[in-house]
């Protein structure tokens, strides 16, 4: 998935509204739930030792 | 025993500082005679004080060694279907019934069986399969007879299942795929629980409990606990545990969940966390005892230290099922520096 990001994975809410480090520190211990281009909320699928996020409009993301 | 990472603060309004006395007790009955504390007792050693943690640590480690000895049991845990459960356990992000978004997603048996490998890679000698269901239907019967088999042909790993109330025929056919263990969590005193689910009872949880221990699979059935309970109702959480007589307890500290009824509850004090450890190892002194979710969170590196050399002989290493948890590289070197071997897979066949 490739674009701009404009919302927050954790929360969805938009990046220029407020503070999400909250949400940062918490994207440490979880995959992201919401689309940072479209705030849609992904079907995720955590496995033991990676995750995969999908956006029905943006496509795939996955762990490092 | 190493130093102890706990806050300044202490567990409850019901805390004490001391609890001496308790702990010369415990020594001579858990350590020296195998008999598990009582409620009572393991209320006395929930109130005690922090001054006294690093000793009650120290006992439930002699205690962990002594009737269950220095192997850990490691675990990976998967979950074959994830989101849109009925119930309504105000802990869980994959209720249906709260604003949570956690979406509804199916794991197919490829996926399952790579989830196995990767498990089993870190040396795992356990791989449970979870769903987020009341009860099994007939289409997650059918996912699981054929992801069994597929991971008993591919992967030398034990399996174990947990897909909520089971009726005695289900029983059966676990059995008959090969399913070690079972897990099905009491997740909090029987007092407690009608604020903490509302769509089943704690009596039916009990009751599949039951049937499993019946059916030659052995019965995992752990709890959650900082979700408001009091100090009480975790003694007596514990000592129903104790009645259980499972062979593994996972120790769940509450993560608390973005749009659940307990998504503003605070993280368990780290202190409080451990004591808790050392109780339930010492209501349950042959048991395996496994971090399970939240002890990130609520213990951070140090306390998980703390908790491995204070009654805790098992870990789930990696993710959880919508969590992330460490590096399963982590806790291995942990576990490689406390002199804690892993224990392998022949030994639990």
């Amino acid at each position: 998935m490739s674009g701009a990001v404009t919302y927050c994975g954790h929360c969805g809410g938009p990046l220029d509204a407020g503070s999400h480090d909250a949400c940062a520190e918490r994207l440490r211990m979880e995959p992201p739930r919401f689309c940072t281009r479209c705030h849609r909320r992904m079907v995720v699928q955590v496995t033991p030792t990676s995750w995969t996020a999908q956006c029905v409009e943006h496509g795939e993301t996955s762990s490092p | 025993m190493t130093e102890v990472s706990t806050g300044s603060t202490t567990a409850d309004a019901g805390s004490t500082t001391g609890g001496a006395d308790i702990l010369a007790i415990a020594r001579e009955q858990v350590l020296e005679r195998g008999v598990p504390l009582d409620e009572s007792q393991i209320l006395e050693v929930l109130r005690t004080g922090d001054d006294v943690l690093p000793d009650l640590l120290a006992l439930a480690h002699e205690v962990r060694m002594k009737w269950c000895g220095p192997e850990v049991e490691v675990e990976g845990i998967v979950s074959i279907k994830t989101g849109g459960c009925p119930e309504d356990c105000h802990f869980c992000s994959q209720s249906g019934q709260f604003t949570s978004p956690v979406r509804s997603v199916w794991l197919n048996v490829p996926e399952l069986v790579k989830a196995a490998e990767q498990t089993a890679a870190t040396g795992a000698s356990e791989f449970c399969i979870v769903a987020a269901v009341r009860g099994p239907d007939e289409r997650l019967m059918t996912q699981m007879r054929e992801g069994v088999k597929a991971i008993k042909e591919a992967v030398d790993i034990e399996v174990a299942a947990s897909l909520g109330m089971l009726s005695q025929d289900q029983v059966d056919d676990l059995v008959d795929m090969g399913v070690h263990r079972y897990n099905h969590n009491l997740e909090a005193a029987r007092s407690y629980f009608p604020q903490v689910v509302t769509t089943h009872s704690w009596e039916e949880r009990w009751d599949t409990c039951l049937m499993v221990r019946e059916s030659g699979m052995e019965l995992c059935c752990g709890c959650l606990v900082g979700m408001g309970e009091t100090v009480e109702q975790r003694a007596e959480l514990a000592a129903q545990l104790g009645e259980l007589q499972p062979d593994e307890v996972p120790l769940n500290f509450l993560n608390p969940r973005p749009g659940t009824p307990f998504g503003d509850l605070p993280l368990m004090e780290s202190s409080e966390a451990l004591r808790t450890i050392a109780a339930f190892r010492l209501a349950l002194p042959r048991t395996i005892l496994r971090y399970a979710g939240g002890r990130e969170l609520t213990l951070g590196d140090l306390g998980t230290r703390d908790g491995l050399l204070g009654g805790i002989n098992a870990v789930i290493v990696g993710n959880y099922l919508t969590t992330l948890g460490r590096d399963p590289s982590e806790d291995l070197a942990l576990l490689a520096d406390l002199k804690m071997p892993i224990k392998a897979l022949s030994s639990s066949l």
